[in-house]
């Protein structure tokens, strides 16, 4: 599964670990959220990079305590048009401030791209097969947006902001 | 009179606006094409075409135009009316969204469509889907006696926020706003997602009265209200704190259990006003703050016009009136006072008897657009109630009006009358439906089409929905009329008593429902019931709200 | 979209109906996998050979022609098929009301 940055491929540097597999020491791993609620206290010395993957069901509040354990959270789509995972990434940056990567796996679609950008995601990992084109040509479609976003789009006048993501 | 000046009313769309615009429609071409190239399933594209007003519905596709809380120009509506020419059968209806709908455009086509209402600064998005809706409010906003606050500047900065907002375009369910700035309710507020009411605090500033969870549909719930006051600087955050909490904890697995009201009502209302407080206390308010210079710059594009000092007007008007039998009635139903000494608004009615409800011709739209430009200052309103106003013409002009309206068949003298009957477009178009209900008001406007007789039946709200989704907003009609299914025929339930002004509430079942051909008649005994009962002074409510249901459940008893 | 039999288990005969993708006319499935726009030439199944036809239209939604595929009641007389519910019946003939004054 190709994962995009700001509508370029890149490498996945973190290893999926399953729920009860032995983590990698040296390498960066990704944890269900439900082994980090377990596991939280032991993997605190851990120096290895460190994710968790959430669903769309769960709430940012509960994820917030964990935050400075991991560099990275995945929000898992189940299907495109439950949008929670929107509200999700939103509050992280704004609410509780972590600056490290998001990424929205499962259902995605490349009209989804930009708002997904503007909601705080970094990254989104998308199926095997897509038309890569259409993914970054999304993020140029649009260069005005009406509301505020976790870019950082100059206001042009009134609510009105250049919005520049490709 | 420079353009800004004659054009004042109307939100003027700027080259950011038009842009954006434009990006929008080449964003919808590429998605068709990959609907047709089948890159996207129609699973995937339905959203997305719906996010775009496209629906398909039983005979094709369906264009749901955005008229921004009701607002047009002439020049915009006779766009329309090209639209309708071109792409469509040559007609178009007006929704209780203040919206219009084509019914016969082609997908291959929806993409010129759309670019041909961006020519004229309309869209059609988000008149559909799990989104924020086209806002609704007051039709006579700006030009009302007894507004306190212009709702059209506050409607219009609720419009671009909730455009393609990033966070609030996936939301459970459908998401409808409406605003009003003036004591008289006439937007429906506590029977919407949210309703805000306009107000003014001790120092003039504005604020307004928040409620939420209020709607229609399947379980129709009067709004719960969340706030006495809000300031207008904290306006967009205190949005973004009930979406959010929508967006995170509303219903997604059963589509009937998907919107807010259900929420509020499953939390309980108290529950529900201290987590959207919590989000409003954290989220960070400075970002969404409404400056007021932004406010300032929106409220410059609803200057009023340049009304100018009519001594005459009222007289003329009255001279007019007393010669004129017919005139006198229209100018009785169809106007509505003016801020402006000398002006006054005028209802152009869609409710011909016989009609069908919320249609207009190309000719039509373009006649209006004609008068509304030599007349009201290029503006035209749309009405839920499916007719159009021109908000601001002089007195000694409506004579006028009226004659040129009346050529049209637009006068129909049936504002606020059992005949103007709120209609959705029901079985004969759309596929949600379950049973007609056009040539249902068309068989009752036949039935009370006497004018006398209409008139001493007096206010009267008769409201028709197709189906349990309520685009009819049967609920708060004084009669309401449910379409219903009964193994593949047309069934009809009646409820009684239904508001949705300040006093609203939603109507009671009569009883079983009846079929298509005993629906007229059943109608006719309840209205005669009501004249039997009424005590002097009484409208049709006021009547049912004091003897209650039981005097009304024999008519459907009674053999027609 | 699954293409669905809304009417399981019927004695009733059934005809195939749908949206045309790029038109949204409506259209109903006629001998050999055509779609005709008038029900008078809609394929009439019996019983459990209306699956065929369902397969025929998921196929039709799978390649896309149609969207909304689904089987519909009829009883047939001598101009061919006629619609037993309202739905259908409108689907068939269009509105019941005309356009505008």
């Amino acid at each position: 599964m190709p994962l995009l940055d700001h509508g370029r491929p890149v490498e996945d540097r973190f290893v999926a670990v399953a729920d009860d597999a032995p983590l990698p020491a040296d390498a960066p791993a990704l944890i269900p959220f439900a082994r980090l609620q377990r596991e939280a206290d032991a993997l605190a010395g851990r120096n290895a990079a460190l994710g968790v993957q959430v669903t769309s069901a769960t709430h940012a509040e509960d994820i917030a305590p964990f935050l400075d354990r991991v560099t990275l959270v995945v929000v898992e789509f189940p299907k495109f048009r439950d949008g929670r995972g929107f509200t999700i990434a939103r509050t992280l940056r704004e609410r509780y401030g972590f600056s490290g990567e998001i990424r929205a796996v499962g259902h995605v679609l490349p009209d989804q791209y930009e708002f997904l950008v503007r909601c705080g995601f970094t990254c989104v990992a998308v199926s095997d097969g897509a038309d890569l084109g259409v993914w970054a040509a999304a993020l140029e479609r649009f260069h005005v947006a009406y509301q505020p976003g976790l870019d950082t789009a100059p206001v042009l006048s009134g609510l009105r902001r250049r919005l520049a993501l490709g | 009179m420079d353009m800004a000046v004659t054009r004042a009313g109307i939100y003027h769309y700027d080259e950011f606006d038009r842009e954006f615009l434009r990006e929008r429609v080449a964003e919808f071409r590429g998605q068709v094409a990959r609907r047709l190239d089948g890159a996207l399933t129609e699973d995937e594209f339905k959203p997305l075409r719906l996010m775009n007003g496209l629906y398909l519905q039983l005979h094709a596709y369906m264009l749901r135009c955005a008229v921004p809380y009701g607002v047009l120009s002439s020049d915009q509506m006779r766009q329309l009316a090209h639209i309708a020419r071109k792409y469509d059968r040559g007609f178009g209806h007006f929704t209780t969204r203040q919206n219009l709908q084509f019914n016969w455009i082609k997908l291959e086509e929806a993409p010129d469509a759309l670019a041909a209402l961006a020519e004229a600064d309309l869209h059609a998005l988000q008149t559909s889907g799990n989104c924020i809706r086209n806002v609704t409010t007051d039709e006579f906003a700006g030009a009302a006696a007894d507004e306190i606050v212009d709702p059209r500047v506050y409607a219009e900065i609720l419009r671009q926020w909730s455009t393609l907002h990033p966070e609030f375009s996936y939301l459970p369910r459908k998401f409808k706003i409406a605003i009003t700035g003036a004591p008289t309710d006439r937007a429906a507020i506590q029977v919407h997602d949210i309703g805000l009411l306009a107000k003014r605090g001790p120092a003039g500033e504005v604020g307004f009265e928040v409620w939420a969870g209020g709607g229609l549909g399947r379980v129709p719930i009067i709004g719960t209200k969340l706030r006495e006051w809000l300031s207008e600087a904290d306006f967009l955050s205190y949005m973004e704190a009930v979406l959010r909490v929508y967006n995170a904890l509303g219903g997604r697995e059963n589509i009937h259990k998907a919107r807010i009201k259900i929420l509020v009502r499953d939390v309980g209302a108290a529950r529900f006003i201290e987590m959207v407080e919590q989000e409003f206390a954290t989220l960070p308010r400075e970002k969404f703050r409404l400056d007021p210079a932004v406010v300032a710059g929106i409220q410059a594009h609803f200057a009023s016009p340049p009304f100018v000092v009519l001594p005459n007007a009222e007289a003329d008007l009255a001279r007019a009136v007393s010669d004129n039998a017919a005139f006198a009635d229209w100018v009785a139903h169809n106007t509505n006072p003016h801020k402006q000494p000398g002006y006054i608004s005028a209802i152009v009615s869609l409710k011909p008897i016989g009609g069908i409800p919320g249609d207009a011709t190309d000719a039509q739209m373009d006649a209006v657009a004609d008068l509304a430009e030599r007349y009201s200052f290029d503006e035209i309103r749309v009405t839920h109630y499916q007719n159009l106003v021109l908000p601001h013409v002089r007195q000694d002009e409506l004579f006028a009006v009226w004659q040129a309206l009346d050529a049209l068949d637009l006068a129909t003298p049936n504002v606020g009358t059992v005949t103007d009957i709120i209609a959705c477009p029901g079985l004969d178009y759309c596929s949600l439906a379950n049973a007609r209900a056009i040539p249902v008001a068309q068989l009752l406007s036949e039935r009370f089409a006497d004018l006398k007789r209409q008139y001493d039946i007096g206010p009267l709200t008769l409201n028709i929905s197709g189906c349990i989704n309520a685009c009819g907003h049967h609920h708060v009609g004084a009669i309401g009329i449910l379409g219903v299914d009964k193994k593949g025929e047309e069934f009809y339930q009646i409820t009684l008593g239904g508001s949705a002004g300040n006093d609203a509430t939603i109507g009671d079942i009569v009883g079983p429902a009846v079929p298509y051909d005993d629906v007229t008649d059943v109608v006719e005994r309840i209205i005669r019931i009501y004249l039997s009962l009424r005590q002097t002074g009484e409208n049709f409510l006021q009547t049912y709200r004091r003897a209650g249901m039981a005097p009304f459940k024999d008519a459907l008893h009674a053999a027609a | 979209m699954q293409a669905k039999v809304k009417t399981k288990g019927t004695a009733q005969p059934l005809v195939v109906t749908a949206n045309r993708l790029r038109d949204g006319r409506v259209v109903w499935l006629a001998e050999g996998g055509r779609w005709a726009e008038h029900i008078a030439e809609a394929k009439v199944f019996l019983g459990e050979a209306a699956e065929t036809g369902l397969a025929e239209g998921a196929e039709a939604e799978r390649t896309q022609l149609v969207v909304g595929a689904y089987a519909a009641e009829v009883t047939v007389g001598v101009a061919g098929p006629v619609p037993l519910r309202a739905r259908e019946k409108f689907r068939a003939l269009g509105p019941s009301v005309g356009v505008a004054a």
